[in-house]
C-alpha cells in the first residue's frame, strides 16, 4: 500500500478544524474575540422554537380596481380644470368609462386624458371614452401593491415588540410572516389581515335615506351601514345615505394613539392629521357645519358625529365602545398605515411553545439514541474496524453540525429526522468498503492488497448510490415547503459530509495504523 | 461477526416467479386499498385547520364536543394525540372568507367551556383550500419529478434497461407504501411524501449497489472462456453484496427505529413511512429491480454492443 498522500492529510485536518470552529457556537458561548462572522448558533426552526408562521395572499387584483377608480379623481380633475363637460365618469374592473356632454370636445378630451392618463390604453368615439389600463401598468400597480403590503405589515408586527420578525415576499402575491416566540395568534392575525381602510364622507342629510334603501339611491350617494348592534332581540346595522365621495382617508393621518373619550369615559383613538389633511379637515368642517360626517373603517361606519363647529386643529377621534386592546390595536393599524389590497391568511403553521421545546428533547433524544445504536452495532460487527468507522461517524456529526451553523441554515424538527437518518446511512459507505474488504481477503490477498482494494472497488459504488439519493434530497428542496425543506437541507449536508468521512477520512486512519502493523497480522474486520 | 455466511448462495432468481406474484399481488392489493377505501389526507392536502391543545387534566371528548358546540364546531373529527391529555382537533374547511378564524374561534370555545388556563395551545396548521391544492400538485411533481430525474442519472451511468428496472422498483416501492398508509388510516400528509421520496433515495441507493457490482461481473464474466448465463451472474451478484444489504437496512432501521420510538408524536407517521419503506425497498432491491433488467434484456439494442458500451464507462 502506498503511503497516504500528505495533502489528504492536511486537507482533513483543515476540515477537522473548520468544522469544530463552526460548531463551537453551538457548545458554550465563544469568546469575546470569536469571529462571529465564522459561525452562529444554529437557527432553530419556528417548529422547534415556537412561534406564528403565517402565508398571506394579496388580493392583488382589487388593488388594480383601487387604483383604476381613484383615477376617476384625475379624469375628473382634469375634464373640469379644460371646462369638458362631462354626463359620466364610471370605473369598471380595470376599466375606466367617461361620457362627455359635447362631441365636439372629443378630440381636445382625447388628447388630456392620454396626457393625465399614461398607463391606459384609449379607445372610443362620439361622446364616449373606454380607458383600459395596460398590462405592464397593472403588473407594477400589483408588485408595488405586495412590496408596500410587507412594509405595512412590518410596521404593525413591529408594534408588537417581538424579535426578528421574516416578513418576505413568496412567489408574486404572497407573503410569508414569521414570528418568532409570540403565542397569539388570534391577535397577530387579525392585526395583520385588516386593511386598516379609514374614509371619511360625507353624510348626505338631504337624500331619503327610506327610498334609497328601495332601491333608488340619488345620484353620487352610497349606502354604508354601521357595526352590528344589539337592539331588543336582534343584531341590526345602522345604514346611512352617504355621499360617494371620499373627503379624507387614512392616508392622510400622520399618527395615532389611544385616548379617553371625555363624553362616556371610553376608551378612543385619537388621530392626528398630516398638513394637507389638517387643511382638508379645517375646510370640509368649516362648509359642513350642522351636518354629519361619517368615519369608515374597513367598509363599516364607525361614527357619524355632527359638525358642531370648524375644527382647524387637525385631529380627530374615533369612538365605538372599544376595549383597551380593540383600541390599541387599531391605533396599530392606523399608525402603520393601511393596506393597498385586501390580504387574506391561506395557510398558518404556528407552535406553542412547550411543543417546541418537547421537539427539540425529542429530536436530540432520537440522534443521540439512534447514534448510540448504531456505534455500538458497528464495534460489535466489524470490531476494529467498527471503531474507524464510529471515529468517521462522530467526525461526521461534527461536519454537519458545523457546516449547517456556517451557511445558516435552519434546523427544523424534519430537519433533526434527516441527521438521524444520515447516521444510519451515513455508515453505508463504510460497510460498502469493509464488505468489499473482506470479500478481497476471502479471495486470498495480503491484507493491504485487500484494504486498497476495498477502498478502491467500492468508490464508484459509493459516489452512485449517493448522487442518487443527493437527486432525491434536491428535488424535495425545489418542492418541499417549510419544515420539510429542513429535511432536505440536512439530509443533503449529511450525504455530502458521510462522502468525505468514508472515503477519505476511515482510509486516513487505517492507512495510518496498517503501516505500523505488520503485514501477516490478521485484519480485524 | 457476520449477518450473512460469504458461501452462503441463495438462488434468488429461481424464485423470481413467485416474488413477482407476491409482488404483483401486494400492488394490486395496494391500488384497490388506495381506490376502494382511499387515503386518509390529512389537511396539507385537503386544506382544514388542526387545533392541539393540552390540557391539564385529560378530558372526555364529548366534553369537548359540548364545549365547541356554541362556535359551530360541534361536527368537528376529535382524538387523542400521543397523551390522553393531548387532543387535536380537526375542522374541514367552511365556504366563508374567514377560514383562517376557525382555528381562535375553537381555542376561545376551549377556553370558556373550560377555562384559560386549563387548556393550552400547542400547535395551529391552517391550510387554505387553495394552498392545499397546490401542495398536492407539487407534492405529485416532486416523486414523478424524482422517478425521471433518476431515470436520467441510472441511464446515462448504466443502461436503459436497468434504468428501468430501477423505476420499476421504486414505482413498487411507492405503490406499496402509499398501500400501507391506506390499509392502516393513518394520516397522509406533507411529512409522508417528504419520507416517500426519501425512501425513493433510500431504495435506489441499494438497487444502485447491486447494479454496480452486476456490471462489475458481466465484464469480468465476458472475459472467461465459457461465460456462465446471465441469470447466474446476477445472482451472483446479488448474493456478493447481500451482506451489505442486509447490514445498511439494518443501521438505518435501528436509527428510524430510534426516530419512531423517541421522536414523538409529530413525526410518529413520517418515521413510520421510513421504517416501511427500508422493509419494502430492501426486498425490492433483491427481487425486482434485477429481475425486470433482466427480463428485458436485448430490448435496447443488441447485448454485445451493450456491454461493451457498459465496459467503456467507470
Amino acid at each position: 500500500m502506498q503511503a497516504y498522500p500528505r495533502w489528504k492529510l492536511w486537507l482533513i485536518l483543515i476540515v477537522l478544524v473548520v468544522s469544530a470552529m463552526g460548531t463551537l457556537p453551538n457548545m458554550t458561548t465563544p469568546p469575546s474575540w470569536w469571529p462571529s462572522a465564522v459561525s452562529q448558533p444554529l437557527n432553530l426552526g419556528l417548529d422547534l422554537k415556537g412561534g406564528i408562521h403565517l402565508v398571506l395572499d394579496v388580493d392583488v387584483d382589487k388593488a388594480v380596481e383601487r387604483n383604476v377608480e381613484e383615477d376617476t379623481d384625475t379624469v375628473r380633475r382634469v375634464l373640469r380644470e379644460n371646462k369638458i363637460l362631462y354626463r359620466q365618469i364610471d370605473a369598471k374592473g380595470t376599466t375606466l368609462s367617461i361620457k362627455i356632454k359635447n362631441s365636439s370636445d372629443w378630440a381636445a378630451a382625447e388628447k388630456l386624458l392620454k396626457e393625465a392618463l399614461t398607463g391606459y390604453t384609449i379607445s372610443g368615439q362620439n361622446d364616449s371614452f373606454a380607458l383600459t389600463i395596460t398590462e405592464s401598468e397593472a403588473k407594477e400597480i400589483k408588485k408595488f401593491a405586495v412590496d408596500q403590503s410587507i412594509e405595512v405589515i412590518r410596521n404593525r408586527i413591529d408594534a408588537l415588540g417581538t424579535t426578528e420578525p421574516v416578513i418576505v415576499k413568496q412567489g408574486e402575491r404572497r407573503i410569508l410572516v414569521q414570528i418568532p416566540g409570540y403565542e397569539d395568534s388570534a391577535r397577530a392575525k387579525s392585526l395583520i389581515g385588516r386593511t386598516a381602510q379609514l374614509e371619511f364622507k360625507l353624510v348626505d342629510e338631504k337624500g331619503d335615506l327610506d327610498k334609497a334603501l328601495a332601491g333608488r339611491i340619488p345620484m353620487g350617494d352610497i349606502i354604508v351601514y354601521g357595526k352590528a348592534e344589539k337592539r331588543g332581540d336582534q343584531m341590526v346595522r345602522q345604514p346611512y345615505l352617504l355621499k360617494k365621495r371620499t373627503e379624507l382617508s387614512g392616508s392622510e393621518v400622520s399618527d395615532a394613539r389611544v385616548s379617553i373619550d371625555s363624553r362616556y369615559n371610553e376608551y378612543a383613538v385619537t388621530l392626528k392629521f398630516n398638513n394637507k389633511g389638517a387643511r382638508k379637515f379645517d375646510k370640509l368642517t368649516e362648509a359642513h357645519v350642522g351636518e354629519r360626517f361619517a368615519i369608515i373603517l374597513e367598509g363599516v361606519i364607525q361614527s357619524a358625529p355632527v359638525i358642531r363647529e370648524r375644527i382647524s386643529g387637525g385631529t380627530a377621534q374615533i369612538t365605538g365602545s372599544f376595549t383597551s386592546q380593540d383600541a390599541r390595536d387599531l391605533a396599530i393599524v392606523l399608525r402603520a398605515g393601511a393596506l393597498p389590497a385586501p390580504v387574506e391568511v391561506v395557510e398558518e403553521r404556528s407552535i406553542g411553545p412547550s411543543l417546541g421545546q418537547d421537539s427539540v428533547d425529542q429530536g436530540m433524544n432520537s440522534i443521540i439514541y439512534g447514534c448510540i445504536a448504531v456505534l455500538i452495532f458497528m464495534v460489535v460487527y466489524y470490531r476494529l474496524f467498527g471503531l474507524v468507522a464510529n471515529v468517521a461517524l462522530v467526525f461526521n456529526m461534527l461536519l454537519i453540525t458545523g457546516a449547517m451553523s456556517m451557511i445558516g441554515a435552519t434546523l427544523t424538527l424534519p430537519g433533526m429526522a434527516g441527521i438521524v437518518l444520515t447516521i444510519g446511512m451515513a455508515v453505508d459507505a463504510n460497510v460498502l468498503i469493509f464488505e468489499r474488504i473482506r470479500e478481497e481477503i476471502r479471495l486470498g490477498k495480503t491484507r493491504l492488497a485487500a484494504i486498497d482494494g476495498g477502498y478502491d472497488k467500492a468508490l464508484s459504488t459509493i459516489v452512485d448510490a449517493n448522487i442518487t439519493t443527493l437527486i432525491a434530497a434536491l428535488v424535495l428542496f425545489q418542492f418541499g415547503s417549510g419544515p420539510v425543506k429542513g429535511f432536505a437541507v440536512t439530509l443533503s449536508v449529511g450525504i455530502i459530509a458521510s462522502m468525505f468521512t468514508a472515503i477519505m477520512v476511515t482510509r486516513a486512519i487505517v492507512a495510518h495504523t496498517v503501516e505500523k502493523g505488520s503485514n501477516n497480522k490478521e485484519l480485524s474486520i | 461477526m457476520q449477518l450473512i455466511n460469504p458461501d452462503l448462495h441463495v438462488d434468488f432468481l429461481g424464485k423470481r416467479k413467485i416474488a413477482m406474484m407476491l409482488s404483483a399481488a401486494m400492488i394490486i392489493l395496494s391500488l384497490g386499498l388506495i381506490i376502494g377505501k382511499g387515503l386518509n389526507f390529512g389537511i396539507d392536502f385537503t386544506g382544514g385547520t388542526l387545533v392541539e391543545v393540552q390540557f391539564k387534566e385529560a378530558p372526555a371528548v364529548a366534553e369537548i364536543r359540548k364545549a365547541l358546540k356554541p362556535a359551530g364546531y360541534e361536527q368537528a373529527i376529535i382524538q387523542e394525540f400521543g397523551a390522553p391529555e393531548e387532543i387535536l382537533i380537526r375542522v374541514q374547511n367552511q365556504d366563508t372568507s374567514e377560514a383562517a378564524k376557525i382555528s381562535t374561534d375553537i381555542l376561545d370555545a376551549l377556553a370558556t367551556g373550560f377555562g384559560a388556563e386549563a387548556v393550552e395551545m400547542r400547535r395551529v396548521e391552517f391550510v387554505g383550500p387553495q394552498v392545499g391544492e397546490e401542495l398536492t400538485q407539487a407534492g405529485i411533481m416532486a416523486v414523478l419529478f424524482a422517478m425521471v430525474a433518476i431515470l436520467i442519472y441510472v441511464t446515462f451511468r448504466f443502461k436503459l434497461r436497468f434504468a428501468i428496472g430501477a423505476d420499476a422498483a421504486l414505482l413498487h416501492d411507492v405503490t406499496i407504501l402509499v398501500g400501507v398508509f391506506a390499509l392502516t388510516g393513518k394520516e397522509f400528509s406533507l411529512p409522508v411524501v417528504a419520507a416517500i421520496l426519501t425512501v425513493i433515495g433510500y431504495s435506489l441507493n441499494d438497487t444502485i449497489v447491486v447494479f454496480d457490482r452486476i456490471r462489475e461481473n458481466f465484464a469480468f464474466n465476458r472475459k472467461k472462456k465459457n461465460p456462465d448465463n446471465e441469470v447466474d451472474v446476477v445472482n451472483g451478484s446479488i448474493n456478493q453484496t447481500l451482506g451489505r444489504t442486509l447490514m445498511t437496512s439494518v443501521t438505518t432501521l435501528l436509527v428510524v427505529a430510534a426516530l419512531f420510538l423517541f421522536g414523538g408524536e409529530v413525526i410518529h407517521d413520517f418515521a413510520f413511512a421510513l421504517i416501511v419503506g427500508i422493509l419494502v425497498g430492501t426486498y425490492s432491491s433483491i427481487y425486482i429491480a434485477s429481475p425486470v433488467m433482466l427480463a428485458l434484456e436485448g430490448r435496447f439494442g443488441s447485448s454485445d454492443e451493450e456491454m461493451d458500451e457498459l465496459e467503456a464507462r467507470p
